[in-house]
This record gives C-alpha cells, structure tokens and sequence, in this order.
C-alpha cells in the first residue's frame, strides 16, 4: 500500500483546479488518476468556443481552457497517472486504481477529492419504446465520435432534449453536412443556455418543438424514423399527435448524471436532486476527508464555475490535510417555493465566517422573481432577476458577514420571491 | 457433405450441437443472423422453471423436469452464470389459495421436488421482504432458478466449436430437398450443402423450415413479451423469481433476480403477426412495470435501465414437438416456448441420442466437455487481478465503467471460437455496454477494438451484423 496525502479522482477541469490550489495551499503529496489517456477530462471532445469567458476573460474552446489548467498542474509539478481507472474508494480512504502499466494498486489518502464528472442519461432511463438497432447515440457519444474520432454517426438527425451537449451537436451536425430535422424538447422550455438556442439552432433554421417527445422509435438494423408526439400538461403523450418522421439516427440529449459509483462505495450520502454528494461548504461529505466537486457534484452548464469551485474544494482538502478538524453540527439548507436545489447542502455550525458563493437551480421557468436567502425566515440576501430557468445555474455570492447571519441561525433557506 | 445440419443457433441448436460433438460425426449449425443466441434465446425471462406449470404428461413437462436437474453440472462444465435461486409462485387473494394447492399438485404430479406452501403476509416476508403487503400465501419451489440465457448459449456454441462443429452465419436457410436419402439445403446467398440428417431448430421460425420438408405442416404464432430491466441499485429487491398466480385479472408477470443483480420484470404477451416484430411498445412496458408493481411496489421507474422483447414460438397444439418427422432423417425441435430454455439441456441430450443411434456414429475419443469462460475481471479478487492484469496489460484497461469490463475481456469475446463480431455481440459476451450508461462510453473504445481485432475499418463495425453499422462515414 503507497501512501498518498491527497489522491484527486478525475483529472478533468475538476481534478485539476483543486490539485492546483491544494499545492498552492501548500499541500505538496498530490496524486491525481485520471482513466483517460490525457488529461482535460469531457473539456478535450468539446471543440466549439465558449469556454472561460468568467476565468479567463476571453472564449478558448474546450481543448484549450483544460490545457491552460493542464500547464499550470505540470508547472507545479504534481503527479497525474493516466490511463489509470480507480474502482474503489473505501469508507477510510483507501483508493484502488488500475492500470495496464502498474497493475492494481492500493493508495492510503488523508485526503480524497472526487472529482469523476458526470454521464450521459441513457435512452432506457427514458424507456422509449421500439426497435433497438443502431443509431440511437447518446449526444456525448456522438460528439465524441465526430469530434475526437473523426466519423458521422448518421446523415438525417433528431434530436431528443435541448440540453446544451444536444445543441451544439445540432450544430456540429449540420456542419458536418448532416441534415437535423429537428430538437424535440419534452418540457414547454430548454434546459439549454439561451446562447446555444440561437447560435446552435435558430441560426441554421433547426425547428425546436417543446411539449413534444419520442414515442417509439423504428428500424430493425439502423433507426428508420421516429414517432414523436405532443405532451399534456402531465407530460403524457396524445396520441392524436403522433407522427413519424424518417431519419436515420437519434441523438439523446436528455440529462447527466453525476457518477458517484464511488462515493457510494465509500459510504458518501447522496442527494437525490442533485445526484451528487451531500456536502458542507467546505465540499466535505459526510465521510470525513472525502470531498467532491464539478460535474460529480452536481451538473454545471459553465466550466467556468467548475473550476471555481474546485479551487475552493483543494484549498479545503488542504486545510484538513493540515489538521483542520471538522465541525460536526450541520444545518440543512432547505431549498423552498421552486428552488430545486442548492449546493453547499448543509452549513457547518462553527465559527469560521468566509464569503462564501451558493450555487443554485430553480424547478421551472419563473419570471420576475427575487432570489433570497432567510436565516430564520429573515432575508439576509436578495436579489431580483427578470428571469430565472432550470438550463441556468444561479449563483448567490456571500460576505462574511452575511455567512455569520447564516451559521448562527437555527434555520437556512433559500427561496423565491414571487411578484413585483 | 456433411452428417448432420442443424438450424439455428439459439440455445436449442447450440445444445444440440454440442451434444452431437460428442460423436464422430460432421456437424455444420446454419444461423441466418450474425451471431450465436439472437432469436428468442437472447430475449427471455432467463428462469429454469421448477416444472410445476407444464400441463403432466406433456413434452414441455417432461423435459423441464429432466433439463432443471441437469443444470448444476451443466454450467460448471461450460462456465455460465446460473443460481438456483429458488421460485415462488404469490397469491393476492384468500379465496384463491386453492390455485396454489393446484400448481402444487400438478408439481407432484410432473415430479417435482421439495415444493411446499406458506401462508401469511409476514412469512412470505421473511423469504422476500419487499414483497407487497397484499400478498397472502405462496408457493415455494426451491428447485427453481435463473441462467443467462445468452451467455449459456454462447457456451454451448463455443464448446461445440471446439470439438469441431462449424458454424456459419448469415446463413439463411431458404429451401431444403431431399434425393436418394440425402438432404440439400439451400441458403438465400446461394450457399448449399449436403446431410445426412438436418435438425430444425429455427425457434419461431421452426414452422417455415418445417413446411419446406413435411406434408404434415405446422403454425407457429410469435407471442411478443415485453420486459423492462432494473438498475443493480436495486437487486435487492427480489431473490426468489417472483410470479403471480394466474388469477382473473390474468396471467400476471414475473419479478426476479438476474443472474447478474438485476431485477428483470415482464414479459406482457400479445400476438404478432411479423416474426421478426421485437418493437416494444409504451403500452407494454407500461402494463409489464404496473403489474410488477403489485409484486413489488418499491419498484421505481426512475431505476429503469432498458427495456428489450422477445417472441414466444406458440404452436397451436400447445406443445412442443420433438423428433424424427415423418420424412426420414429430417428432425423438428419446434414450439420451443417457455419453458424452453430449461428444458434445453434435457432436449439436447435426447436428440443427440436419437441422431447418433439413426446415424450409428461413434462417441470422440477426445471430447471436450469443459469449457473455461471469459475470466471476469469485475468479479475476481484484487490478488487475482493483480495476477491477471500481469500476464496480460490489457486487462488493467477499464474500457466499460459501469459494468467494470475490461479490454483483455473484449479481446478474448472477440478471438475465442465462435467469437463476438459486433458490440451487441460484445455485449452479451463480457457485459460491456449493459451496465446503467448502456453503452454510451464505452461504444466507440470498444468500436475500435473490434475494428483493430477483426481488420476491417470502424465503419464496416456493427451493432448486430447487416446494415446495422453505427457510424456510416468519415467527417469532412
Ligand atoms: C458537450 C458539452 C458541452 C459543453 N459546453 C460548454 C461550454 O460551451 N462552455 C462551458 O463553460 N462549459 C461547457 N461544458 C461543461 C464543462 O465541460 C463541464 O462542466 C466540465 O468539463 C466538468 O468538469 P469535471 O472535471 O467535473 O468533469 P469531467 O470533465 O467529466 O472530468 C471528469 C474526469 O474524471 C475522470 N474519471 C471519472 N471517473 C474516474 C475513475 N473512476 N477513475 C479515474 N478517472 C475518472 C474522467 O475520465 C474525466 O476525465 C460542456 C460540457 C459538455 C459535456
Ligand atoms: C417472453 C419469453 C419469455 C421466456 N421465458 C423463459 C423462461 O423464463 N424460462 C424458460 O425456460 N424458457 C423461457 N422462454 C422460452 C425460451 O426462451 C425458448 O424456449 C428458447 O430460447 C428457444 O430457443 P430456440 O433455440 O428454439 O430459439 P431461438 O433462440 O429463437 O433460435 C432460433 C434461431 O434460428 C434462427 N433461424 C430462424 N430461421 C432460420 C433460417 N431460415 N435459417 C437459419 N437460421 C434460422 C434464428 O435466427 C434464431 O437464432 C421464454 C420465451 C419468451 C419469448
């Protein structure tokens, strides 16, 4: 068994933030594991631009924005082994990693930062009925197979949700000489950024229908076409709207999951919102030690927030390296009136008084509303917004003093406030 | 020319197969598909049936009870997962614990073991506690179990393979004549070949194969099952395969383990008329999840991973017919439906005897009869995977995350006798693909591998042979 301070799972935009800032922190014993054959995790098959306009002030492409990470990790010199997939976290930190180079190794940490991403939800999670040939592609995968192997999955495409990976493949699609008949998006709006609307869809004149879904899917050997069909307001399918539309490939843009295969082994405790770990805001799960950040955590629309959010996770990573005990009594931060959920999850009750940013997303389109946060039903933040949809992350950025109000509270919740 | 031609290669001809490879004979099997276990023997609820429910004194009867015992011995020869898991048949309702008292006695009957009734919600809850509070007494029939279907037919093929049986793929039969006492049978690519003997074993196709020989004609109707399949998250769930006693509100679905931790519940039944209909519909799904519900209502739809379907081979005498025709040296194993595949093992055997005494073929010297299976890296101990990944480096490459399979076991699917040539191939072989992301990492890593194991380019690779390539061009 090696001994590792700090062992970083994923060397994504996750992973490598907070192996960044735990070294500048002054924590030197980094190991980061990444299962992929270069590091930059889901960052080096997203070519498009659009990344780093928050970190960098300027638009990289995906490739770019992880090599600019990459750079600063290998300037530090912090170890990183490739092609190296962890299958186990213990309750007591034990990492077990293999790789075709060392074998299966075991890795003793103090510290854990799980920082895995997130995967594509399958066509069986939405169990859409019909024939099972081939193309159906989740839109990941098809972005992989366009972007970073260099072939078309399919010449005449549909496309099933509007989240972001779905626009930009319309996109890629099209300039790749495929024809996309159209996005078809279960919900009356987007979970997509309303910049992917227009310059991935309305800009090449992809029609996107809402309230609509795929009812079956046909072809024995290769799709052949689709049904979709309207939705009530249950989300049901009329059957009166049916209709097939020929086309010889479907792509799933239908929602990530955080991949906490791991945590689970380690005993983290989950939330069934989010998918991702319960943590403090410290990023600390319930496993002491073990922290988690980005797409694991919860799914983020902009790398941009992943990176800063990990950043914090490594310095906190560092700080219990460094014998920062944690603080066993928690408040739980209740999520009311249309906020989906909130990350931290819970807020330690001790005395440490940081800024601290809370990211946030609500259940539905609201208009006009103001986003608060009560300690003891007594509004210490607020802010109005026009508009506030599920595709966008909120973020809540607290001073000091208002983390003061917060921890000292019995009660934390973070609400909207309807009307003028 | 050769002794014996079977067709098909789902669980039925591969058993044949691999008994008769016990003789000195020439043995040729003929699938029309690309692959071993594609027809109904890859799509069906994977239980060895105790042998309660087949009508006494039937086929289907008699060879389910026979075939259910062989099944210990069978799959540690050939390595495929199987677990005698036990059945148990719930009843929901006081005023039919009669119908339990009648599977019972049909079980004694047919000769069945060991098979005993419980009464009480809190007993059936200490066997399956997750079963509804509604359920009041149940069958219990130890002897019942569960076997992957496809991974059990892959065995038989493979072993098969190795003591020199052929097979052919693609390999549609499309007619069959017989001169001077031999049989030629013609495939749809102009492929023909001589026999002494040919075996139908063409699943719901049986009849058509039938009626190219036979004066006595058969009709087959394809009964679809729907079913859907739960995450491993909730394996739990179930440990008995778990039926519904056959009440007014119909024939019920089943709840069970999989051999590989899943929870399987269906199959719906509705007729269709397209043999080759393996469309699931919502309705179905729907029906096969509501009424598994009732068995187990902590089912949650949220825990779906996939859904497939698969045709019941239906005669419409009801049961199996098994054996020489009437048209000498011409054999119909035909309407194999449930319990086929239990009974497979059992049906094998006799055919095997029944064509060697006909053709008086001499038994090998040196048979075969073990098989090793693919070593599953997701199962084995961190010692013998460190072992493993040491003889051989692509066995530390984690190409499936979800279902933790690894190249060195893609590698093997893919060079062993019979071996995958597609990734629903891969699939069935080495779990890649199966898990809760249902491929959707691992596709185009394991595209590769077969592309670079097979020699051909990544878009001549399919998904299951024919026109089901998964990309169809290069980028510009
Ligand atoms: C198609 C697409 C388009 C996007 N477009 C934009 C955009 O325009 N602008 C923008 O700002 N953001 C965009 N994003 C979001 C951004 O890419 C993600 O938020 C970010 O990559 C998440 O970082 P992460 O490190 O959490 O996860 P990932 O990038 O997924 O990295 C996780 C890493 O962990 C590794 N890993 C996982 N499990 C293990 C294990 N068991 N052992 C070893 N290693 C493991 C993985 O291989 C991976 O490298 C997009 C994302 C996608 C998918
Ligand atoms: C919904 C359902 C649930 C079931 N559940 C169970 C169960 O739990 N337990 C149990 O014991 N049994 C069960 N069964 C029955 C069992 O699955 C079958 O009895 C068994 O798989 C039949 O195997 P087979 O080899 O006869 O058919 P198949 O597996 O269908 O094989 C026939 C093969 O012949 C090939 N073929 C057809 N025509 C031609 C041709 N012209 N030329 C060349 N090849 C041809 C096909 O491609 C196919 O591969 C179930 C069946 C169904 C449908």
């Amino acid at each position: 068994m090696i001994k590792v301070n700090l062992v970083i799972v994923g060397g994504g935009p996750a992973g490598l933030a907070a192996a960044k800032s735990a070294y500048d922190a002054g924590e030197r014993d980094i190991l980061i594991l990444e299962r992929e054959a270069e590091l930059g995790g889901i960052l080096n098959q997203c070519i498009h631009n659009g990344f780093g306009l928050h970190t960098f002030k300027e638009e990289l492409t995906g490739p770019e924005y992880a090599s600019r990470y990459i750079d600063e990790v290998v300037k530090r010199g912090i170890t990183y082994k490739l092609n190296a997939t962890v299958i186990d976290v213990s309750n007591n930190k034990t990492v077990t990693y293999v790789s075709a180079q060392d074998g299966l190794v075991q890795v003793q940490a103090k510290a854990v930062i799980l920082a895995c991403g997130c995967r594509e939800r399958p066509r069986g999670a939405i169990n859409i009925a019909g024939m099972r040939g081939a193309g159906v592609f989740s839109a990941g995968t098809a972005q992989k197979l366009v972007n970073i192997d260099g072939y078309l999955p399919g010449k005449e495409v549909v496309i099933l949700g509007s989240g972001d990976i779905g626009l930009i493949m319309a996109r890629r699609m099209t300039f790749e000489g495929a024809h996309v008949q159209a996005v078809v998006e279960l919900m009356p709006f987007s979970s997509g950024l309303n910049r992917n609307i227009v310059q991935c869809l309305n800009d090449f004149d992809i029609p996107l229908y809402f309230s609509h879904t795929v009812v079956n899917i046909k072809g024995r050997e290769r799709v052949e076409g689709v049904v979709i069909a309207q939705v009530d307001d249950r989300l049901q399918p009329i059957k009166e709207t049916e209709r097939f539309i020929p086309c010889d490939t479907l792509l799933l843009s239908v929602g990530l999951l955080p991949e906490n295969e791991l945590a689970k082994n380690a005993e983290v405790q989950l939330s069934p919102t989010t998918g991702g770990a319960v943590v403090d805001e410290n990023l600390m799960t319930n496993v002491e030690g073990v922290f988690e950040c980005g797409n694991v955590l919860h799914v983020h629309d902009l790398v941009d927030f992943v990176s800063a959010e990990s950043e914090n996770a490594g310095v906190r990573a560092a700080d219990y390296i460094n014998g920062v005990t944690p603080c066993r009594e928690k408040t739980v931060i209740s999520c009311t009136n249309g906020v989906r959920y909130c990350v931290p999850t819970v807020l330690n009750r001790d005395e440490v008084y940081a800024p601290q940013s809370f990211k946030m997303r609500v259940a539905n389109v609201f208009k006009k509303v103001e986003l608060a946060v009560l300690a003891d039903g007594v509004k210490v933040y607020g802010r109005k917004r026009p508009v506030v949809a599920p595709g966008e992350m909120e973020n809540i950025n607290l001073t000091a003093e208002q983390m003061k109000m917060l921890k000292q509270a019995k009660s934390v919740e973070i609400t909207l406030i309807k009307g003028e | 020319m050769k002794d014996v031609i079977i067709i098909g290669g789902g669980v039925i001809g591969c058993g044949i197969a691999r008994e008769l490879a016990r003789y000195q004979a020439d043995v040729a099997v003929l699938e029309k598909g690309n692959d071993v276990s594609v027809g109904t023997s890859k799509a069906n609820s994977g239980i060895v049936h105790g042998g309660f429910d087949a009508k006494p004194n039937t086929l289907k009867a008699k060879y389910n009870v026979s075939g259910n015992a062989m099944f210990d011995e069978l799959s540690r020869e050939l390595d495929f997962p199987f677990r005698r898991n036990g059945s148990m048949v719930l009843c929901f309702d006081e005023a039919q614990i009669d119908g339990l008292q009648e599977l019972y006695d049909r079980g004694i009957a047919n000769g069945v073991r060991d098979m005993y009734i419980i009464r009480g919600n809190a007993e059936l809850k200490k066997l399956e506690p997750y079963v509804s509070d509604k359920a009041v007494a149940a069958l219990v029939v130890p002897n019942g179990g569960i076997v992957s279907p496809y991974e059990m037919t892959v065995a038989y093929a493979e072993n098969a393979a190795v003591n020199g049986v052929e097979f052919r793929f693609l390999s549609e039969v499309s007619a069959i004549s017989k001169d001077n006492g031999v049989f030629t049978v013609t495939c749809s690519d102009g492929y023909s070949e001589q026999a002494r003997v040919v075996i139908n074993a063409a699943g719901v196709y049986a009849d058509i194969i039938n009626n190219m020989v036979c004066e006595d004609k058969l009709h087959i109707t394809a009964r679809k099952g729907d079913y859907v399949l739960m995450d491993k998250t909730c394996g739990y769930l179930a440990d008995h395969t778990l039926f519904q006693l056959p009440s007014k509100m119909g024939k019920g679905v089943l709840v069970t383990p999989t051999t590989h931790g899943n929870i399987l519940v269906g199959p719906t039944a509705t007729d269709v008329d397209d043999k080759s209909d393996v469309n699931t519909t919502a309705e179905e799904l729907n029906e096969a999840f509501t009424k598994a519900s009732i068995t187990v209502p902590s089912l949650a739809r949220r825990n779906i991973i996939t859904q497939f379907s698969g045709l019941r081979a239906h005669l419409d005498t009801d049961d199996f017919v098994i054996g020489e025709s009437t048209v000498e040296g011409f054999y119909n194993v035909a309407g194999i439906e449930s319990p086929g595949l239990s009974c497979a093992p059992a049906i094998a055997c006799d055919i095997a005897a029944r064509v060697s005494s006909k053709l008086q073929l001499k038994e090998k010297l040196h048979f075969q009869a073990k098989r090793k299976g693919i070593p599953q890296f997701s199962k084995l101990s961190n010692t013998e995977r460190e072992k493993l990944i040491d003889q051989n480096p692509l066995y530390g490459k984690i190409v499936c995350r979800c279902e933790v399979v690894t190249e060195g076991e893609i590698v093997d699917s893919i060079r062993r006798p019979v071996g995958a040539k597609d990734l629903d191939g891969v699939k069935r072989r080495t779990r890649a693909g199966m898990g809760r992301c249902q491929a959707g990492f691992c596709t185009p890593r394991i595209m590769e591998i077969i592309a670079r194991e097979l020699g051909c380019d990544m878009q001549d690779v399919t998904k299951l042979g024919g026109k089901s390539n998964v990309v169809i061009g290069r980028t510009k």
